[in-house]
């Protein structure tokens, strides 16, 4: 399931109502990113006050139900959620909630972070960051398409 | 055709969408971004660096090779920030 909200979520509601009533989930997996209060790679960075995020209506969707699908093919998943946050956002807020759910663990590590590498350089998501310096969009990271081709050797 | 620009390239170009007949001369993605960048103003700013601008077509991720018909939803971004 993908849904793409300005308001924020309660990842242990979100997985309890992901996993209820399917006897066959051994474990699941999520990851959740967070607004940093720094700018750039280093914590002693430029400081942050708020973060907007735009995207691409319909596009965000049909990326991410692709990501979606190709995880599905590749591990035995019986879940998958994601939920990502647009508009603007404050540091420590979350931004998004990757679950993948699983007979056994292997898988439901796996996918959750293919997702997460695959929705960095394909979903149509861009970060402004707002901080002591003014306001600037963030530049995509060459180590997130780096990530990319790993995948492809697996 | 619907451009749509998102990120730093609506900021140059003062522009979210716009439609567009397909230019005279114009077959790829290449084509329209020089047609566009020949604007002048924001418009070549947002595209004096073309290798910053990432493309997509009918909602698919294409390089700038990618031939364009008058019907397509074209979208010009930079390299993707989420997650």
């Amino acid at each position: 399931m993908i849904r793409i909200q300005t308001e924020d979520f309660d990842t242990g509601a979100e997985i309890k109502n992901l996993v209820s009533g399917k006897g066959s989930i051994g474990g699941v997996c999520s990851f959740i990113g967070l607004v940093r209060d720094f700018s750039g790679t280093e914590p002693n960075g430029e400081s942050i006050t708020s973060m907007t995020l735009e995207h691409y209506p319909g596009m965000t969707e049909k990326q991410l139900e692709k990501i979606e699908t190709q995880a599905r093919q590749r591990w035995d998943l019986i879940e998958t959620l994601i939920i990502h946050r647009v508009g603007k956002l404050m540091p420590t807020e979350q931004i998004v909630l990757v679950a993948t759910a699983a007979a056994h663990r292997d898988a439901a590590f796996e996918s959750a972070k293919f997702i997460m590498d695959f929705l960095k350089t394909e979903a149509p998501f861009w970060k402004k960051e707002l901080g002591s310096n003014g306001a600037k969009w963030v530049e995509a990271k060459q180590s997130d398409s780096a990530k990319i081709k790993t995948w492809e050797n697996k | 055709m619907k451009i749509l620009y998102f990120a730093w390239l609506k900021e140059k170009t003062s522009l979210a969408e716009e439609d567009l007949p397909m230019p005279c001369g114009v077959s790829t993605v290449a084509g329209l971004m020089d047609y566009l960048k020949s604007r002048g103003g924001g418009f070549s700013d947002a595209f004096a660096d073309t290798a910053m601008v990432r493309v997509a077509v009918n909602m698919e991720h294409v390089q700038v090779s990618h031939p364009l018909s008058d019907s397509d939803e074209v979208a010009f971004f930079p390299p993707v920030t989420g997650g």
